[in-house]
């Protein structure tokens, strides 16, 4: 009796989770290999010529066949895929021409910074996009609604390379409240390199486990001005998108019952509704985290950031296409993974759409 | 006076008695409703004004936008003749934002003509064979809209070499992906329909089914796409001329006169931030005349 009526077992419920991450490590594996087909392309049939990018015009006939050779441009392009591949697979992007050093070494040196800097965008996305969309939901219609609508609507419509320079004439040079460009200032910057122990490459989080509070502070009110319009950007999507999520839920039956029992609002919303708001949201959260490391391309200009983004935009200025093109992967494979990581995460998460 | 009612009575006609009447009154029906939405209007007004300005470039500008006068280089907004002052080569940046506004309405024309075009096809085709065609089309959608654009343009564009062509076939390869979703969706709805089946029996081919039965029947919800997306076209195009990847100097495109005038923020702060502006302004316009637009053409959003 007991065997047949008893709930099913934890093994079948979960299956399908188990197929779910399976179906999406293949299709991850799929974009994966979309991405480095896009960028073989570029770097081997777009591009009319490779070797003369490097040998540069004056180059003997010799050092270009010599460069040719080495490059591999003489065998067939599937078989240089095939190697380009192979080569991407263990980790080797090549070598940058300016500095001579493996790409994936520098990028690693230089990924900390973004990281730091989409997470804290991000963060403040949240915390302000999350709240301002439930409020505009909540009362639709009202001021505080259309207030957000707008200001949302200027994120969208902001360049965020122009909103950062303006955000240092501003903030930097007339009123004075924060930093100016870069993570530290000059003189913090040498004692970090020699003085203190790099943990993560992350400026707050390694200044804080060093306990150099004075080089923590000035650290803060570094970052804080890229980080904060970062997180503008960012909170303009999630506001609209908490708010549209949120009106969907007050629509359905159980606030109805939840309220009609008489159960305070605050509950009806951060408690109830709040629950089943989260489950797109976080779709919605990691795909705006991705889009701040990718975004970050401009960003890390203005402010002289030492990030990813920094890196790609510099190697594009000295035509040093392997770091450009090794940059793009990397930026590429990060976002491609946070998207999958949000889809199985989602279906992990909401049971309907585990069936 | 006599006309204008009897104009809104054919307009409104319940019983319409031709096919252009009908698709007439729907239109003027969409125009009431968007006429109520505040935001919207603004965001046409903005756009039709960039229409203006980029047709009335010669004889609104000033000065001519490339003309340099070193004698006069950096001089503040309000200047008697320079209205927003003048950049580091003396030129007028009214006149460069003026004559700006064609080149950002080229790009944006040319993206969204091309990039519509690629997803309609791909979209149309996908969904009119369906089967393995299907699978592997849309699939290889997917793997483009997981692409990060930004980033992608931006290694086309180095690869590429700099310039307004090269930029804008980078913004468009990174941009068909939604409109071939959106084709494809809309091609999946007409596809068994009597119609399609009545051209087929009359012994038409594939190819003149899908773009002479398929393709116009996707077009609307297509171009509401097109809309919403111009804005982030803008701001693509934007950071690429600010990267100096885009426009070449001496050219007055935005992006690139913003990246001018980085040098000398913090001293002559309006050379970099006027450009910005116009770019804002053109930009949000575009968002809030999308926005309106789907609001009222899409019945789903129109509901609440």
């Amino acid at each position: 009796m007991t065997d047949t009526s008893a709930p099913p077992g934890r093994a079948s419920r979960l299956r399908p989770v188990l197929l779910a991450i399976g179906g999406g490590i293949l299709s991850l594996a799929l974009t994966l290999l979309g991405l480095l087909i896009f960028t073989f392309i570029i770097a081997r049939v777009v591009d009319a010529d490779p070797v003369l990018s490097i040998v540069g015009e004056r180059a003997t006939a010799e050092q270009y066949e010599a460069v040719r050779l080495q490059l591999g441009l003489d065998r067939p392009y599937w078989q240089q895929f095939l190697s380009y591949l192979w080569d991407a697979v263990r980790g080797d992007l090549g070598i940058s021409y300016r500095t001579r050093e493996p790409i994936l070494e520098e990028v690693a040196r230089y990924f900390p910074a973004t990281l730091e800097l989409a997470t804290l965008g991000t963060l403040f996305g949240v915390i302000v996009g999350v709240p301002a969309g439930v409020l505009a939901a909540t009362r639709p219609g009202s001021l505080a609604d259309q207030v957000v609508r707008v200001v949302g609507l200027i994120g969208y419509s902001m360049p965020v390379f122009w909103l950062g320079l303006i955000g240092l004439l501003v903030f930097y040079g007339w009123l004075g409240w924060v930093a100016g460009p870069d993570r530290l200032d000059a003189s913090f910057k040498m004692m970090m390199e020699f003085q203190l122990t790099q943990y993560t490459g992350m400026v707050l989080v390694d200044t804080a486990l060093n306990g150099a509070w004075d080089m923590f502070r000035n650290a803060v009110s570094h970052i804080i001005l890229p980080a904060s319009l970062l997180g503008y950007v960012s909170m303009a999507y999630i506001s609209r998108m908490t708010r549209s999520f949120m009106m969907n839920e007050l629509g359905q039956e159980y606030i109805t019952t939840a309220r009609v029992k008489g159960m305070p609002e605050w509950r009806v919303i951060w408690v109830h509704a709040m629950r089943n708001v989260m489950v797109p949201l976080i779709t919605v959260i990691a795909l705006s985290y991705a889009y701040l490391l990718e975004g970050s391309v401009l960003t890390e200009t203005i402010f002289a950031w030492p990030g990813l983004g920094g890196y790609i935009t510099d190697a594009l200025f000295a035509a040093d296409r392997p770091a450009v093109l090794g940059g793009t992967l990397v930026v590429g494979v990060v976002f491609v993974t946070l998207n999958m990581a949000s889809d199985i995460l989602y279906r992990l998460v909401d049971p309907r759409a585990r069936g | 006076m006599t006309t204008a009612p009897t104009w809104r009575a054919w307009l409104t006609d319940p019983n319409p008695s031709s096919r252009r009447q009908a698709r007439l009154g729907q239109a003027w029906l969409a125009w009431l409703r968007i006429r109520r939405n505040t935001l919207a209007m603004a965001g046409l007004v903005i756009v039709l004004l960039l229409l203006l300005v980029a047709a009335l470039a010669p004889v609104l500008a000033p000065h001519d936008p490339l003309m340099q006068d070193l004698s006069r280089r950096l001089l503040p907004p309000g200047t008697p003749g320079n209205l927003l002052g003048t950049d580091d080569f003396g030129r007028d940046i009214l006149s460069r934002i003026i004559w700006g506004s064609r080149i950002t309405l080229y790009i944006i024309g040319l993206v969204a003509v091309t990039a519509p075009l690629l997803g309609l096809l791909i979209g149309t085709v996908a969904g009119y064979f369906g089967g393995w065609v299907d699978t592997v089309l849309m699939r290889l959608t997917d793997i483009f809209l997981a692409f990060p654009r930004l980033i992608l343009a931006l290694a086309l564009v180095a690869v590429l070499g700099p310039g307004i062509e090269n930029a804008v076939l980078a913004i468009a390869l990174t941009a068909w992906p939604p409109y071939a979703r959106v084709a494809r969706a809309e091609t999946l709805t007409v596809r068994n329909s009597d119609y399609i089946a009545a051209i087929r029996l009359q012994g038409a081919g594939a190819a003149r089914i899908i773009l002479g039965h398929v393709v116009p029947m996707c077009l609307p919800s297509v171009i509401i796409r097109v809309t919403l997306d111009m804005a982030g076209v803008i701001l693509i195009a934007a950071g690429l001329g600010f990267l100096g990847l885009g426009v070449q100097p001496p050219l007055p495109e935005w992006g690139l006169m913003i990246s001018s005038g980085r040098k000398f923020l913090f001293e002559q702060w309006w050379v970099a931030t006027m450009p910005g502006l116009a770019i804002f302004i053109v930009s949000l316009g575009f968002n809030l005349l999308g926005d309106g637009l789907r609001d009222v053409l899409d019945p789903r959003s129109a509901g609440k």
